[in-house]
């Protein structure tokens, strides 16, 4: 009764699975698969996430896709009068592959819990304040201070959205700025239905959910300008919601600021 | 062995047989409680749905195949993909699964002469013909249909976020599916508890009544509290109940709670069907039985429980839930999918794979299904899925999963097509069908895992050239023109089968359940004999008695087959065993 070729391909899988283990901590950086390695840290520990799960993935994928072409191949009709033997079942076997992946779900599940507890962590003290507003169909981005006084406001413009969604990078939509290596806490809510705060770079999103505000931190790592959309569908102007984020080092973030809190109170 | 389209002499005697009295044409169509006339009543309109939600898709993908594109306004867009996505999910692969195959197929695989509740059988598919209707007629209303996504996110679902009658008939429309479904779950249950024939104990019955017995309890769980839910969304919406609402002490979240504690089971509601098809199907065509029969059992029971525990796994994105929780619950399902694979693939193992078109699609199935099973064991990782949420990535995994179930669904329509109208499909135009499709669905959403990861988000009617999405949504919407022409062959083939047919014979594949051992179509109240049930193959023992009886003693003389080939003549001994006793007899 016994599945030889099963269990053979099983040995080569592990060999495989060690070995590309043993590649992936010998290499200084991760595949992506299309993905982005993260501008944050907390993006940065989601891709990481990321790249172990799809490795993993592919491999377990690519092993049973070989199961299936060999099955398929190896024991494709050739005499239409032939019987095969009727074995229906293999309890050794049948256990193995319970077994095997109930472990590969325990250590994904590990290393998921590790690094959701990262990404989700709260600092403390946050160097940085915005409330998030999300709105049909725009943005405001309000700097608070330590009081929860706002200091100074970015926000969509409020006049009827443009017919077709542009660059989200550009001029027509809110751009907020923040401080490279610092950690921005971000507290997020909804004026009127749930929308999507989504920065694709960073490797996050979160609803902004009417009666619930959300907190959580960015730490970004790199400087630049990254698009954000919003992610969760909010009615007719869902594609039009577009904002984008720069990231600059702290002390021309503290020049952006007090400019815009300067214009702020002059308007 | 030598497969004859007439039946032998011998399958004309026996009692006399209950002649179906009624009307005939329309008015069968209409009156009719035969769950076989109903069954392919289910399955037409199931697969109108299907063409209607399918061009909706068309659609869509041509409005994404370029940027800044105007072919469809916001709000047109808007309205395609709710009612693509509502028409897909609530009106076609359930139905055709739990109303259309497995309403025609069950009490044959059972050896019942009917479903238990013929009546309400009926009012079930009356039911599903109402609401589906007056979902469509939502597009004749002054405001159009629907456009709240088929999710209907609270607020956005209220009367002013989302005015108008089209929402509200989508609302009606799915509370009376709901009940359809509902009754149809009762039904099926019922009748494979209490309408098995003598021998056929739970553990002999086909993976496919297994999974459609599971599926109905879980219809059970699910859609209660789903048509619930929509009742207290209708009264928000005009009683100012505030449920859902923030002003009022209402929470939105709820309606999320409510709708993905049905819409997870859904998904196997949806799922579990097809695995049952592509189980029985392989075995068939591997001239072999089921590998690890009971742990396949097992497996869709555990994958029914978990099910009904890992909602919040499409709420990871709102802060609010407990996310180690659902997050372990997503991963262990993996476990019991992950049996079933190794025990599809263990029934081909040393097998004698035979590629005819139900077959091609089942191992599409597993191609594609387990795509979509890999990028969900990802999904189920709340940072992952923070990173993906609300993108294509999703889309991707969600079609790569249903496009596998559809392939299952067209295994079905396959190898049950015979069955039902005592005609063959050609096999040439079947595999023309099964290539585009399995190409197509590829092209069309695998570049959507790649958009996802770029950032697409999911839900949006356009998007800028600047943002770099063009050149894999034109792949993408290429490959949906595949998808077009692999359903167009499937329909030309139905059609070269009405206008010449090729007769199918009682078993054209050698099958080994019990649907098989009637004629094709089968006779009102299904059987003029049942043969002894003596394992999970009856038909396969009766064809192949050199191969031997897997469980349980060999079959006692009184059976005539010739071995070697040929005929096999069934012979009465329903009254011959201690299994003239069992409570399942319907002449009891």
């Amino acid at each position: 009764m016994g599945i030889p070729g099963v269990v053979k391909l099983r040995r080569n899988a592990r060999f495989l699975l060690l070995s590309a283990l043993a590649l992936g901590l010998g290499g200084c950086s991760l595949p992506t698969f299309g993905a982005f390695r993260g501008a944050t840290s907390q993006g940065q520990t989601e891709f990481k996430l990321w790249s172990w799960m799809t490795i993993a993935g592919l491999i377990v994928a690519v092993i049973v896709w070989g199961l299936i072409l060999w099955a398929v191949i190896a024991y494709r009709r050739r005499d239409p009068d032939r019987i095969p033997r009727q074995f229906h079942d293999n309890l050794p076997v049948e256990i193995i592959y319970t077994a095997i992946p109930l472990i590969i779900v325990g250590v994904i599940f590990f290393y998921t819990v590790k690094a959701e507890n990262k990404i989700d962590a709260l600092a403390p003290h946050p160097a940085v304040t915005i409330k998030v507003t999300g709105f049909q169909w725009g943005w405001s981005f309000s700097y608070l201070n330590s009081a929860g006084k706002q200091i100074a406001l970015v926000e969509t413009s409020q006049s009827r959205p443009p017919v077709l969604a542009g660059n989200p990078t550009s001029a027509e939509y809110p751009q907020f700025v923040l401080p490279l290596g610092e950690t921005t806490q971000i507290v997020l809510v909804s004026a009127d239905v749930v929308h999507g705060f989504y920065i694709p770079a960073f490797n996050f999103s979160r609803y902004a959910l009417p009666g619930v505000t959300n907190n959580f931190d960015f730490t970004p790592v790199r400087t630049g300008v990254f698009a954000g959309h919003c992610a969760q569908y909010c009615g007719l102007y869902h594609a039009e919601m577009l904002f984008s984020v720069r990231v600059v080092k702290p002390g021309a973030f503290q020049a952006w600021l007090s400019s815009e809190s300067a214009a702020g109170l002059a308007a | 062995m030598t497969l004859v389209a007439e039946r032998p002499a011998v399958f004309e005697e026996g009692p006399p047989h209950e002649h179906e009295a009624g009307p005939s044409g329309f008015l069968k169509w209409v009156t009719s409680t035969d769950h076989k006339v109903i069954g392919k009543n289910y399955t037409v309109t199931a697969l109108i749905f299907f063409l209607m939600a399918g061009a909706m898709a068309l659609l869509i993908r041509a409005q994404l195949a370029n940027p800044d594109s105007t072919l469809l306004s916001q709000h047109t867009y808007n309205e395609m993909f709710t009612m693509h996505g509502s028409l897909m999910i609530y009106l076609f692969v359930g139905p055709v699964a739990f109303g259309g195959l497995a309403n025609y197929i069950v009490p044959l695989q059972i050896g019942a002469p009917d479903m238990a509740f013929p009546r309400l059988n009926a009012l079930s598919y009356w039911l599903y013909l109402g609401g589906g209707s007056l979902m469509m007629m939502g597009f004749l209303t002054t405001g159009s249909a629907a456009d709240f996504g088929w999710v209907a996110y609270a607020p956005l679902s209220n009367s002013i976020n989302t005015p108008g009658a089209g929402p509200d008939l989508w609302i009606v429309a799915l509370i009376l599916t709901g009940f359809s479904a509902i009754f149809t779950g009762v039904n099926l249950v019922t009748t494979i508890y209490y309408l098995r024939a003598p021998g056929m104990t739970m553990f002999r019955m086909p993976i496919f009544t297994w999974n459609m017995l599971v599926t109905g309890i879980l219809i059970l769980i699910a859609f209660p509290v789903f048509t619930s839910a929509l009742v207290l969304l209708w009264c928000d919406r005009h009683l100012g109940a505030h449920i859902f609402e923030v002003s009022g002490g209402g929470v939105p979240v709820l309606w999320q709670d409510l709708f993905w504690f049905f819409g997870h089971p859904e998904v196997y509601i949806l799922a579990l069907p097809f695995f049952g098809i592509v189980t029985d199907v392989i075995a068939v065509f591997s001239r072999k039985p089921i590998f690890g029969y009971r742990g396949m059992i097992f497996a869709t029971i555990s994958i029914a429980a978990l099910s009904t525990s890992v909602w919040a796994h499409h709420m990871f994105t709102t802060g609010v839930v407990l996310l180690p929780f659902f997050s372990l619950m997503s991963y262990l399902i993996a476990v019991p999918t992950g049996i079933k694979f190794f025990n599809w693939i263990g029934t081909m193992w040393r097998g004698s794979v035979k590629f005819d078109t139900p077959m091609l699609f089942c191992i599409g199935f597993l191609a594609t299904f387990l795509i979509g099973g890999v990028s969900g064991i990802l999904l189920a990782s709340p940072p992952v899925d923070f990173a993906t949420h609300d993108t294509y990535f999703v889309v991707a995994h969600f079609h790569s999963v249903v496009m596998a179930l559809v392939m299952g669904a067209f295994a079905g329509f396959f190898y049950w097509y015979p069955k039902m109208t005592g005609r063959m499909l050609r096999e040439g135009l079947g595999k023309a069908s099964f290539w585009l499709m399995f190409i197509g669905t590829n092209v069309t959403f695998d570049p959507q895992y790649l958009l996802g990861l770029k950032g697409m988000p999911r839900r949006i009617a356009e998007y800028a050239a600047s943002d770099g999405f063009t050149t894999l949504n034109r792949i993408s919407s290429a490959g949906a023109v595949l998808l077009f022409l692999a359903v167009l062959f499937f329909l030309i083939n139905v059609v070269v089968s009405y206008l010449k047919p090729i007769p199918a014979g009682d078993n054209p594949w050698d099958a080994f359940t019990l649907e098989w051992a009637t004629t094709s179509p089968p006779p009102h109240h299904n059987f003029l004999r049942i043969p002894p049930v003596r394992s999970t193959r009856p038909v396969w023992d009766y064809n192949h008695p050199e191969s031997g009886i897997l469980e349980h003693a060999k079959p006692r003389s009184g059976l005539v087959a010739s071995a070697g080939g040929g005929t096999v003549l069934l012979q009465d001994v329903r009254l011959d065993g201690p299994d003239a006793s069992d409570p399942g007899d319907p002449d009891r």
